[in-house]
Protein backbone atom coordinates (compact mmCIF):
# COMPACT_ATOMS: atom_id res chain seq x y z
CA UNK A 1 0.00 0.00 0.00
CA UNK A 2 2.21 2.74 -0.99
CA UNK A 3 1.32 6.04 0.06
CA UNK A 4 3.62 8.31 -2.26
CA UNK A 5 3.07 12.33 -2.13
CA UNK A 6 4.67 15.51 -3.91
CA UNK A 7 7.63 16.80 -1.05
CA UNK A 8 8.53 19.94 -1.87
CA UNK A 9 11.08 22.38 -0.18
CA UNK A 10 10.26 26.35 -0.07
CA UNK A 11 12.87 28.43 0.44
CA UNK A 12 13.99 32.30 0.33
CA UNK A 13 17.91 32.21 -0.13
CA UNK A 14 19.18 35.37 -0.25
CA UNK A 15 18.49 38.94 2.04
CA UNK A 16 15.39 39.58 1.09
CA UNK A 17 12.52 39.35 3.57
CA UNK A 18 9.64 39.48 2.37
CA UNK A 19 7.92 36.10 2.82
CA UNK A 20 4.00 36.49 1.98
CA UNK A 21 4.78 35.28 -1.54
CA UNK A 22 6.49 32.02 -0.43
CA UNK A 23 4.22 31.70 2.18
CA UNK A 24 0.73 32.10 -0.03
CA UNK A 25 2.74 29.59 -2.56
CA UNK A 26 3.28 27.00 0.37
CA UNK A 27 -0.30 27.27 1.63
CA UNK A 28 -1.58 26.42 -2.30
CA UNK A 29 1.05 23.36 -2.60
CA UNK A 30 -0.31 22.00 0.87
CA UNK A 31 -4.17 22.74 -0.04
CA UNK A 32 -3.13 20.70 -3.83
CA UNK A 33 -2.58 17.74 -1.22
CA UNK A 34 1.37 18.35 -1.18
CA UNK A 35 3.92 18.21 1.30
CA UNK A 36 4.94 21.65 1.84
CA UNK A 37 8.60 22.16 3.99
CA UNK A 38 9.14 25.52 4.75
CA UNK A 39 12.66 26.55 5.68
CA UNK A 40 11.91 30.74 6.44
CA UNK A 41 13.84 33.71 5.62
CA UNK A 42 17.92 34.37 4.57
CA UNK A 43 19.00 31.02 3.77
CA UNK A 44 21.95 30.48 1.88
CA UNK A 45 22.08 28.02 -0.93
CA UNK A 46 24.26 25.22 1.31
CA UNK A 47 21.52 25.48 3.59
CA UNK A 48 18.61 24.71 1.07
CA UNK A 49 20.39 22.28 -0.63
CA UNK A 50 21.28 20.22 3.10
CA UNK A 51 17.50 21.09 3.68
CA UNK A 52 16.37 19.34 0.11
CA UNK A 53 19.06 16.44 0.67
CA UNK A 54 17.80 15.71 4.36
CA UNK A 55 14.31 15.88 3.64
CA UNK A 56 14.52 13.95 0.34
CA UNK A 57 12.32 16.11 -1.91
CA UNK A 58 11.01 16.10 -5.56
CA UNK A 59 10.63 19.51 -5.94
CA UNK A 60 12.91 23.25 -5.03
CA UNK A 61 10.54 26.27 -4.43
CA UNK A 62 12.95 29.71 -4.33
CA UNK A 63 11.34 33.09 -3.88
CA UNK A 64 13.72 35.71 -4.88
CA UNK A 65 12.90 39.12 -5.16
CA UNK A 66 16.25 40.57 -4.43
CA UNK A 67 17.54 40.30 -7.70
CA UNK A 68 20.14 37.71 -6.70
CA UNK A 69 18.56 35.05 -8.87
CA UNK A 70 21.21 34.65 -11.31
CA UNK A 71 23.66 34.20 -8.63
CA UNK A 72 21.71 31.99 -6.28
CA UNK A 73 19.70 30.11 -8.41
CA UNK A 74 23.01 28.29 -10.13
CA UNK A 75 24.61 27.86 -6.88
CA UNK A 76 21.68 25.92 -5.91
CA UNK A 77 21.66 23.58 -8.78
CA UNK A 78 24.85 23.25 -8.95
CA UNK A 79 25.26 21.77 -4.86
CA UNK A 80 22.05 19.65 -5.73
CA UNK A 81 23.70 17.84 -8.11
CA UNK A 82 26.77 17.37 -6.39
CA UNK A 83 24.29 15.88 -3.51
CA UNK A 84 23.51 13.28 -6.08
CA UNK A 85 20.14 15.03 -5.97
CA UNK A 86 19.91 14.79 -10.02
CA UNK A 87 16.37 14.17 -10.23
CA UNK A 88 15.04 17.64 -8.34
CA UNK A 89 12.60 19.88 -10.06
CA UNK A 90 13.81 23.78 -9.16
CA UNK A 91 10.96 26.32 -9.52
CA UNK A 92 11.79 29.85 -9.13
CA UNK A 93 9.16 32.91 -8.10
CA UNK A 94 9.89 36.43 -7.87
CA UNK A 95 11.11 39.44 -9.86
CA UNK A 96 12.75 37.80 -12.69
CA UNK A 97 13.29 40.03 -15.76
CA UNK A 98 12.63 38.56 -18.84
CA UNK A 99 16.11 38.48 -20.35
CA UNK A 100 16.95 35.78 -17.40
CA UNK A 101 14.22 33.54 -18.44
CA UNK A 102 16.17 31.58 -20.94
CA UNK A 103 19.58 31.26 -19.45
CA UNK A 104 17.46 29.78 -15.71
CA UNK A 105 15.74 27.72 -18.04
CA UNK A 106 19.11 26.71 -20.12
CA UNK A 107 20.38 26.33 -16.33
CA UNK A 108 17.80 23.47 -15.92
CA UNK A 109 14.91 24.99 -13.81
CA UNK A 110 11.64 24.10 -14.26
CA UNK A 111 9.28 26.82 -13.78
CA UNK A 112 9.85 30.71 -13.85
CA UNK A 113 6.87 32.70 -12.00
CA UNK A 114 7.14 36.15 -11.85
CA UNK A 115 3.98 38.93 -10.31
CA UNK A 116 0.44 37.99 -10.93
CA UNK A 117 1.45 34.20 -11.81
CA UNK A 118 -1.52 31.91 -10.53
CA UNK A 119 -1.24 29.67 -8.12
CA UNK A 120 -2.98 26.75 -10.40
CA UNK A 121 -0.27 27.19 -12.95
CA UNK A 122 2.75 26.81 -10.04
CA UNK A 123 0.02 23.59 -8.89
CA UNK A 124 -0.40 22.47 -12.41
CA UNK A 125 3.42 22.72 -13.69
CA UNK A 126 4.88 20.84 -10.45
CA UNK A 127 2.41 18.20 -10.96
CA UNK A 128 2.61 17.46 -14.82
CA UNK A 129 6.47 17.57 -14.17
CA UNK A 130 5.74 14.47 -12.41
CA UNK A 131 3.27 12.86 -15.28
CA UNK A 132 4.62 10.18 -17.72
CA UNK B 1 27.23 -1.12 -2.93
CA UNK B 2 23.67 -2.17 -1.13
CA UNK B 3 21.56 0.39 0.35
CA UNK B 4 22.51 -1.45 3.53
CA UNK B 5 26.27 -0.83 3.21
CA UNK B 6 25.75 2.55 2.02
CA UNK B 7 23.54 3.35 5.16
CA UNK B 8 25.74 1.99 7.56
CA UNK B 9 28.68 3.73 5.67
CA UNK B 10 26.95 7.40 6.91
CA UNK B 11 25.46 7.82 3.13
CA UNK B 12 23.03 10.46 3.48
CA UNK B 13 21.70 10.43 0.30
CA UNK B 14 21.07 6.81 0.59
CA UNK B 15 19.62 7.14 4.27
CA UNK B 16 17.33 10.52 2.86
CA UNK B 17 15.67 8.17 0.17
CA UNK B 18 15.45 5.26 2.81
CA UNK B 19 13.64 7.24 5.06
CA UNK B 20 11.21 8.35 1.96
CA UNK B 21 10.57 4.60 1.07
CA UNK B 22 9.74 4.15 4.94
CA UNK B 23 7.03 6.62 5.07
CA UNK B 24 6.18 5.79 1.34
CA UNK B 25 5.63 2.34 2.82
CA UNK B 26 7.42 0.71 -0.12
CA UNK B 27 8.49 -3.22 -0.20
CA UNK B 28 11.75 -1.59 -0.61
CA UNK B 29 12.25 0.28 2.79
CA UNK B 30 10.95 -3.50 4.61
CA UNK B 31 13.86 -5.31 2.36
CA UNK B 32 16.43 -2.73 3.79
CA UNK B 33 14.50 -2.55 7.31
CA UNK B 34 15.03 -6.25 7.85
CA UNK B 35 18.87 -6.01 6.99
CA UNK B 36 19.25 -3.21 8.87
CA UNK B 37 17.62 -4.48 12.59
CA UNK B 38 20.20 -6.02 13.66
CA UNK B 39 22.18 -2.58 13.79
CA UNK B 40 19.19 -0.99 16.02
CA UNK B 41 18.76 -0.85 19.39
CA UNK B 42 21.68 1.44 20.50
CA UNK B 43 20.14 5.13 20.34
CA UNK B 44 19.12 7.16 22.85
CA UNK B 45 15.55 8.00 21.80
CA UNK B 46 13.81 11.13 23.03
CA UNK B 47 10.23 11.96 22.47
CA UNK B 48 9.35 15.78 22.61
CA UNK B 49 5.77 16.46 23.02
CA UNK B 50 3.33 19.61 23.82
CA UNK B 51 0.68 22.10 22.75
CA UNK B 52 1.03 23.93 19.29
CA UNK B 53 3.31 26.94 20.09
CA UNK B 54 4.97 25.77 23.56
CA UNK B 55 8.18 26.04 21.46
CA UNK B 56 9.16 22.63 20.84
CA UNK B 57 10.63 23.31 17.88
CA UNK B 58 12.80 26.45 19.33
CA UNK B 59 13.59 23.78 22.01
CA UNK B 60 14.37 21.04 20.39
CA UNK B 61 17.30 22.99 18.40
CA UNK B 62 18.55 23.66 21.74
CA UNK B 63 18.84 20.64 22.91
CA UNK B 64 20.85 19.60 19.69
CA UNK B 65 22.82 22.39 19.95
CA UNK B 66 23.88 21.55 23.34
CA UNK B 67 24.21 17.95 22.58
CA UNK B 68 26.67 19.23 19.54
CA UNK B 69 28.85 21.17 22.14
CA UNK B 70 29.21 19.68 24.87
CA UNK B 71 29.36 15.61 23.88
CA UNK B 72 29.95 15.24 20.00
CA UNK B 73 26.93 12.80 19.53
CA UNK B 74 25.39 12.07 16.06
CA UNK B 75 21.99 13.59 16.52
CA UNK B 76 18.85 12.92 14.31
CA UNK B 77 15.83 14.99 14.41
CA UNK B 78 12.35 13.80 13.52
CA UNK B 79 9.87 16.39 13.01
CA UNK B 80 5.85 15.59 12.55
CA UNK B 81 3.36 17.94 11.67
CA UNK B 82 -0.10 17.01 11.07
CA UNK B 83 -1.51 16.65 7.57
CA UNK B 84 -4.68 18.33 6.32
CA UNK B 85 -7.64 15.91 7.19
CA UNK B 86 -9.38 17.67 3.65
CA UNK B 87 -6.65 17.50 1.39
CA UNK B 88 -3.69 15.33 2.32
CA UNK B 89 -1.48 17.99 2.24
CA UNK B 90 0.78 19.43 4.89
CA UNK B 91 2.88 22.31 5.87
CA UNK B 92 6.07 21.84 7.67
CA UNK B 93 7.42 24.37 9.53
CA UNK B 94 9.62 23.08 11.91
CA UNK B 95 12.85 23.54 10.39
CA UNK B 96 12.29 27.36 10.52
CA UNK B 97 13.33 27.36 14.07
CA UNK B 98 16.55 25.19 13.43
CA UNK B 99 18.37 26.91 11.27
CA UNK B 100 21.40 26.96 13.58
CA UNK B 101 21.64 23.16 13.45
CA UNK B 102 22.39 23.65 9.44
CA UNK B 103 26.20 23.22 8.19
CA UNK B 104 26.28 20.20 10.33
CA UNK B 105 27.18 17.23 8.92
CA UNK B 106 26.23 15.50 12.25
CA UNK B 107 23.03 16.46 12.94
CA UNK B 108 20.37 15.13 10.22
CA UNK B 109 16.33 17.13 10.52
CA UNK B 110 13.45 15.12 8.93
CA UNK B 111 10.47 16.45 8.45
CA UNK B 112 7.22 14.23 8.51
CA UNK B 113 3.68 14.61 7.57
CA UNK B 114 0.92 12.88 9.86
CA UNK B 115 -0.55 11.56 6.49
CA UNK B 116 -4.11 11.02 8.82
CA UNK B 117 -3.27 7.28 9.14
CA UNK B 118 -4.36 6.19 12.39
CA UNK B 119 -1.93 3.56 13.57
CA UNK B 120 0.14 3.30 10.55
CA UNK B 121 1.99 6.48 11.75
CA UNK B 122 3.19 5.06 14.64
CA UNK B 123 4.69 2.50 12.98
CA UNK B 124 6.16 4.37 10.25
CA UNK B 125 7.97 6.62 12.90
CA UNK B 126 8.93 3.50 14.89
CA UNK B 127 10.78 2.70 11.56
CA UNK B 128 12.44 5.99 10.74
CA UNK B 129 13.38 5.87 13.98
CA UNK B 130 15.32 2.29 13.04
CA UNK B 131 16.88 3.44 9.99
CA UNK B 132 18.80 6.51 12.19
CA UNK B 133 19.78 4.09 14.70
CA UNK B 134 21.16 1.65 12.08
CA UNK B 135 22.78 5.09 10.70
CA UNK B 136 24.42 5.23 13.64
CA UNK B 137 22.63 8.22 15.22
CA UNK B 138 23.31 8.64 19.05
CA UNK B 139 19.98 10.77 20.39
CA UNK B 140 17.21 10.90 17.74
CA UNK B 141 14.53 13.17 18.79
CA UNK B 142 11.09 12.96 17.35
CA UNK B 143 8.76 15.83 18.28
CA UNK B 144 5.25 15.41 17.69
CA UNK B 145 2.29 18.07 18.18
CA UNK B 146 0.69 16.54 21.44
CA UNK B 147 -3.02 16.53 20.20
CA UNK B 148 -3.92 13.18 19.92
CA UNK B 149 -3.71 9.90 20.88
CA UNK B 150 -1.26 9.06 17.76
CA UNK B 151 0.88 11.21 19.15
CA UNK B 152 0.81 9.53 22.49
CA UNK B 153 1.45 6.24 20.29
CA UNK B 154 4.65 8.22 19.00
CA UNK B 155 5.67 9.39 22.65
CA UNK B 156 5.36 6.33 23.62
CA UNK B 157 8.64 4.91 21.54
CA UNK B 158 10.77 7.43 23.05
CA UNK B 159 13.14 6.25 26.06
CA UNK B 160 12.78 9.64 27.65
CA UNK B 161 9.42 11.94 26.87
CA UNK B 162 9.83 15.37 27.50
CA UNK B 163 6.18 17.40 27.52
CA UNK B 164 6.49 21.01 26.95
CA UNK B 165 4.30 23.15 28.97
CA UNK B 166 3.92 27.21 28.54
CA UNK B 167 2.79 30.13 30.61
CA UNK B 168 -0.65 31.09 30.21
CA UNK B 169 -2.04 28.04 28.47
CA UNK B 170 -4.44 26.48 30.81
CA UNK B 171 -5.38 26.29 34.66
CA UNK B 172 -4.55 23.51 37.12
CA UNK B 173 -7.56 21.60 36.15
CA UNK B 174 -5.81 21.01 32.33
CA UNK B 175 -2.71 19.56 34.56
CA UNK B 176 -5.25 16.68 36.52
CA UNK B 177 -6.72 16.31 32.85
CA UNK B 178 -5.83 12.55 31.55
CA UNK B 179 -3.22 12.67 28.73
CA UNK B 180 -0.19 13.97 27.76
CA UNK B 181 0.96 14.92 30.66
CA UNK B 182 0.69 11.37 32.05
CA UNK B 183 3.30 9.98 29.58
CA UNK B 184 5.55 12.79 30.89
CA UNK B 185 9.46 11.68 32.21
CA UNK B 186 9.82 15.42 32.04
CA UNK B 187 7.76 18.18 32.21
CA UNK B 188 9.88 21.42 30.55
CA UNK B 189 8.15 24.72 31.18
CA UNK B 190 9.04 26.78 28.18
CA UNK B 191 9.05 30.26 27.94
CA UNK B 192 10.00 30.81 31.42
CA UNK B 193 10.47 34.72 31.22
CA UNK B 194 7.23 35.10 30.86
CA UNK B 195 4.65 36.25 33.60
CA UNK B 196 2.55 32.92 35.13
CA UNK B 197 5.47 30.66 35.06
CA UNK B 198 4.91 30.42 38.62
CA UNK B 199 1.27 29.62 37.86
CA UNK B 200 2.20 26.72 35.37
CA UNK B 201 4.78 24.84 37.68
CA UNK B 202 2.56 25.23 40.93
CA UNK B 203 -0.55 23.31 38.75
CA UNK B 204 2.13 20.76 37.17
CA UNK B 205 3.97 20.04 40.81
CA UNK B 206 0.30 19.75 42.18
CA UNK B 207 -0.45 17.64 39.32
CA UNK B 208 2.29 15.43 40.10
CA UNK B 209 1.66 14.86 44.20
CA UNK B 210 -1.49 13.80 42.48
CA UNK B 211 -0.48 10.59 41.14
CA UNK B 212 2.89 10.50 40.18
CA UNK B 213 3.41 7.61 37.56
CA UNK B 214 4.96 5.35 39.92
CA UNK B 215 3.71 2.66 37.92
CA UNK B 216 3.18 2.21 33.89
CA UNK B 217 -0.07 0.37 32.55
CA UNK B 218 0.14 -0.44 29.32
CA UNK B 219 -2.20 -3.19 26.98
CA UNK B 220 -1.01 -6.13 26.04
CA UNK B 221 -2.70 -8.74 23.84
CA UNK B 222 -5.76 -6.66 24.47
CA UNK B 223 -5.79 -6.76 28.41
CA UNK B 224 -4.72 -4.40 30.67
CA UNK B 225 -1.50 -4.95 32.04
CA UNK B 226 0.35 -3.05 34.94
CA UNK B 227 3.80 -3.00 35.46
CA UNK B 228 5.75 -3.59 38.57
CA UNK B 229 3.37 -1.96 41.33
CA UNK B 230 4.68 0.71 43.47
CA UNK B 231 4.73 -1.72 46.73
CA UNK B 232 7.14 -4.29 44.99
CA UNK B 233 9.31 -1.73 43.98
CA UNK B 234 12.95 -2.73 45.60
CA UNK B 235 13.51 0.94 47.10
CA UNK B 236 11.63 4.48 46.68
CA UNK B 237 14.88 5.31 44.93
CA UNK B 238 13.79 3.68 41.79
CA UNK B 239 10.63 4.95 41.24
CA UNK B 240 11.18 8.25 39.01
CA UNK B 241 9.25 11.02 39.52
CA UNK B 242 9.15 13.76 36.35
CA UNK B 243 10.86 16.56 37.34
CA UNK B 244 10.03 20.24 36.21
CA UNK B 245 12.35 22.44 34.59
CA UNK B 246 12.32 25.70 33.54
CA UNK B 247 14.00 26.89 30.37
CA UNK B 248 13.70 29.90 27.70
CA UNK B 249 14.98 28.03 24.40
CA UNK B 250 14.76 31.54 22.46
CA UNK B 251 17.95 32.19 24.70
CA UNK B 252 19.35 28.63 25.93
CA UNK B 253 18.11 28.96 29.44
CA UNK B 254 17.93 25.96 31.31
CA UNK B 255 18.84 23.61 28.65
CA UNK B 256 22.23 22.29 29.84
CA UNK B 257 20.36 21.39 33.50
CA UNK B 258 17.63 19.81 31.09
CA UNK B 259 19.83 17.99 29.28
CA UNK B 260 21.47 17.09 32.77
CA UNK B 261 17.80 15.74 33.73
CA UNK B 262 17.44 13.53 30.19
CA UNK B 263 20.60 11.78 31.48
CA UNK B 264 19.49 10.93 34.96
CA UNK B 265 16.13 9.76 33.42
CA UNK B 266 18.55 7.19 30.86
CA UNK B 267 20.67 6.24 34.14
CA UNK B 268 17.13 5.81 36.50
CA UNK B 269 16.30 3.53 32.95
CA UNK B 270 19.15 1.58 32.82
CA UNK B 271 19.67 1.30 36.40
CA UNK B 272 16.32 0.28 37.33
CA UNK B 273 15.72 -2.35 34.06
CA UNK B 274 13.07 0.03 32.53
CA UNK B 275 14.94 0.43 29.60
CA UNK B 276 14.96 -3.02 28.56
CA UNK B 277 10.93 -2.72 29.66
CA UNK B 278 10.46 0.37 27.24
CA UNK B 279 12.11 -1.35 24.73
CA UNK B 280 10.50 -4.99 24.83
CA UNK B 281 7.30 -2.54 25.06
CA UNK B 282 7.76 -0.84 22.08
CA UNK B 283 9.14 -4.07 20.00
CA UNK B 284 5.86 -5.33 20.87
CA UNK B 285 3.67 -3.18 19.96
CA UNK B 286 5.41 -3.08 16.90
CA UNK B 287 5.18 -6.97 16.60
CA UNK B 288 1.31 -6.46 17.23
CA UNK B 289 0.74 -3.84 14.28
CA UNK B 290 2.97 -5.75 11.90
CA UNK B 291 0.59 -8.96 12.91
CA UNK B 292 -2.42 -6.81 12.49
CA UNK B 293 -2.08 -5.24 9.03
CA UNK B 294 -0.69 -8.97 7.77
CA UNK B 295 -3.97 -10.81 8.97
CA UNK B 296 -5.26 -7.74 7.27
CA UNK B 297 -3.25 -9.02 3.87
CA UNK B 298 -4.48 -12.17 4.07
CA UNK B 299 -7.80 -11.37 4.68
CA UNK B 300 -7.99 -9.57 2.13
CA UNK B 301 -6.21 -12.32 -0.13
CA UNK B 302 -8.65 -15.22 0.93
CA UNK B 303 -12.19 -12.99 0.90
CA UNK B 304 -13.07 -11.36 -2.38
CA UNK B 305 -13.68 -7.52 -2.89
CA UNK B 306 -17.07 -9.40 -4.43
CA UNK B 307 -17.80 -11.33 -1.84
CA UNK B 308 -16.83 -8.46 0.64
CA UNK B 309 -19.19 -6.10 -0.71
CA UNK B 310 -21.66 -8.80 -0.89
CA UNK B 311 -21.88 -8.89 2.42
CA UNK B 312 -21.81 -5.53 2.91
CA UNK B 313 -25.10 -5.12 0.94
CA UNK B 314 -26.75 -7.85 3.06
CA UNK B 315 -25.71 -5.86 6.39
CA UNK B 316 -26.77 -2.40 4.65
CA UNK B 317 -30.25 -4.61 3.59
CA UNK B 318 -30.68 -5.21 7.51
CA UNK B 319 -30.25 -8.69 6.45
CA UNK B 320 -27.29 -9.84 8.79
CA UNK B 321 -25.68 -8.06 11.38
CA UNK B 322 -22.20 -7.00 11.14
CA UNK B 323 -21.37 -9.23 14.12
CA UNK B 324 -22.70 -12.52 12.11
CA UNK B 325 -20.96 -11.59 8.85
CA UNK B 326 -17.45 -11.15 11.16
CA UNK B 327 -18.18 -14.65 11.95
CA UNK B 328 -18.76 -16.26 8.07
CA UNK B 329 -16.06 -14.23 6.66
CA UNK B 330 -13.55 -15.51 9.02
CA UNK B 331 -14.21 -18.88 8.74
CA UNK B 332 -14.63 -19.23 5.18
CA UNK B 333 -18.24 -20.21 4.91
CA UNK B 334 -19.51 -17.66 2.62
CA UNK B 335 -21.39 -18.97 -0.40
Amino acid sequence: MADKKIRVLVAKPGLDGHDRGAKVVARALRDAGMEVIYTGLRQTPEMIAEAALQEDVDVVGLSVLSGAHMALAPRIMELLRANGQTDVKVFIGGIIPDEDLSRLKEMGVAGVYGPGASTEDIIRDIKESFAG
Amino acid sequence: MTTTQEILNGNRLALAKLLTKIENNAPEGQSALIELFAHTGKAHLIGVTGAPGTGKSSLVNQLALHYRKTENKKIAILAVDPSSPFTGGAVLGDRVRMRDLSGDANVYIRSMATRGSLGGLAQSTANMTQAFDAAGFDIIIIETVGAGQSEVDIAKLAHTTLVVEAPGLGDDIQAIKAGILEIADILVVNKADRPGVENTEKALKAMLELAHPTERIFRHHGSTMRTVAPAQKASASLTWIPPIKRTVSTEGTGIAELVESIAKHAEHLRISGDWAVRDRTRLQVELEALIQSSLMNRFREDVSEKKYNEVLEKISQRNLSPYEAVKLLMNGRLK
